[in-house]
């Protein structure tokens, strides 16, 4: 679990790097999730399923438990409601319609596209 | 509250990570009692017990936060571990991927055309508008975007949570009252939408689902991140 813990930073240090380096318009952790898949799918003849290896049971872990993650930055929502006070009304009409509308758009083009191409 | 103990203590990390994991832990038994209920989520109810303690001890957000950050440092390697589940599931990935790619384009348009155009309905003045554009992309990446545009990072971390909530609550009612069995695609427009917070809702609901929700949730960082200042520079 240390070993695989070590490789997440890793990746996401590499990750860092590279986006900081190129100036590419990338989050570093986007890019070290690509740097992880390349290096598992050029490994994936030495370990095809990964199943019980300790990066599967600690990316399990961490991905099982993802809203806690989400907790400290919440909070600070609290802390800012009078923030959002004086345009409350306009801002949850927006959110809430704007993300009714992207949730159908994607899962009626997902879907849509999925039934043209065999 | 005031004595030396409480002093000592509420300025440590050691007391607000322990409250932190602790309403985490009672949040997701409670969600988990009722059967995973979609409006039950336990994010929500965990930040708002989190939110209630604070607001009881007079405890300042900075505080609490130098505690729990070690917690939410914790957002980068998890995002990075979506390659394990990607990789598991290359085959129905690549089965899936044009539909990905389309809905990936189309939902990354419709989450900020959308957002800017009913922000603007609903009058609500420019420098709202640009803190909401990035509202469906994972904290970090949408307060960098906001940040690159002259919006307020601040208030794009607030507006990017309430979507996350928002999206997670919503997107199971909304699939079943649809008829949509299609886990991949379920998935998909909860990252998609609803970026790391509408993942966990799915890795709740079905692996599979989880999968395609953290696949979105990445390549929607990648490509909102470049289509942002574009559409931005010609919307507003």
């Amino acid at each position: 679990m240390l070993a695989a813990l070590t490789l997440l930073l890793a990746c996401q240090l590499a990750g860092e790097i590279i986006v900081r380096a190129l100036g590419l318009p990338l989050p570093g952790p986007v890019m070290g999730l690509l740097l992880l898949s390349a290096g598992l799918l050029l490994a994936r003849r030495r370990f095809p399923d990964l199943t019980g290896t300790g990066l599967e049971r600690l990316a399990s872990m961490i991905l099982g438990s993802l809203g806690l993650l989400f907790i400290p930055a919440g909070v600070g929502v609290v802390g800012q409601l009078d923030l959002l006070a004086s345009h409350w009304p306009a801002i949850a009409a927006t959110l809430l319609l704007s993300t009714v509308l992207t949730l159908l758009a994607t899962v009626g083009t997902f879907l849509l596209v999925k039934r043209i191409v065999p | 509250m005031t004595g030396p103990l409480w002093v000592y203590l509420s300025s440590q990390p050691l007391l607000w990570l322990t409250v932190t994991l602790a309403a985490w832990l009672g949040a997701d038994a409670l969600a988990q009692k009722a059967e995973r209920n979609p409006w039950v989520n336990p994010v929500l109810v965990a930040v708002v017990a989190v939110g209630v303690v604070l607001a009881l001890t007079g405890t300042p957000y900075q505080t609490y936060f130098a505690g729990a950050q070690f917690v939410h440092f914790l957002l980068g390697p998890a995002i990075v571990a979506i390659a394990v589940p990607l990789v598991r599931n290359r085959a129905i990935v690549r089965q899936n991927l044009l539909p990905l790619l389309a809905a990936l384009l189309v939902g990354c348009l419709v989450a900020v055309v959308s957002v800017i155009g009913l922000g603007r309905l609903f009058g609500l003045p420019d420098q709202i508008l640009l803190s909401l554009a990035p509202k469906s992309v994972t904290a970090p990446v949408a307060m960098g975007i906001t940040e690159q545009l002259g919006g307020q990072p601040s208030l794009t971390a607030v507006l990017v949570i309430l979507t996350g909530v928002l999206g997670a609550v919503i997107v199971t009612p909304l699939m079943n009252a649809l008829r949509i069995t299609d886990y991949a695609a379920r998935g998909f427009s909860a990252g998609l939408a609803a970026h790391g917070i509408g993942t966990a809702r799915a890795f709740a609901v079905d692996p599979l689902a989880g999968t395609f929700a953290g696949i979105a949730m990445g390549l929607n960082a990648v490509l909102t991140s470049i289509l942002v200042p574009m559409l931005v520079g010609w919307l507003l």
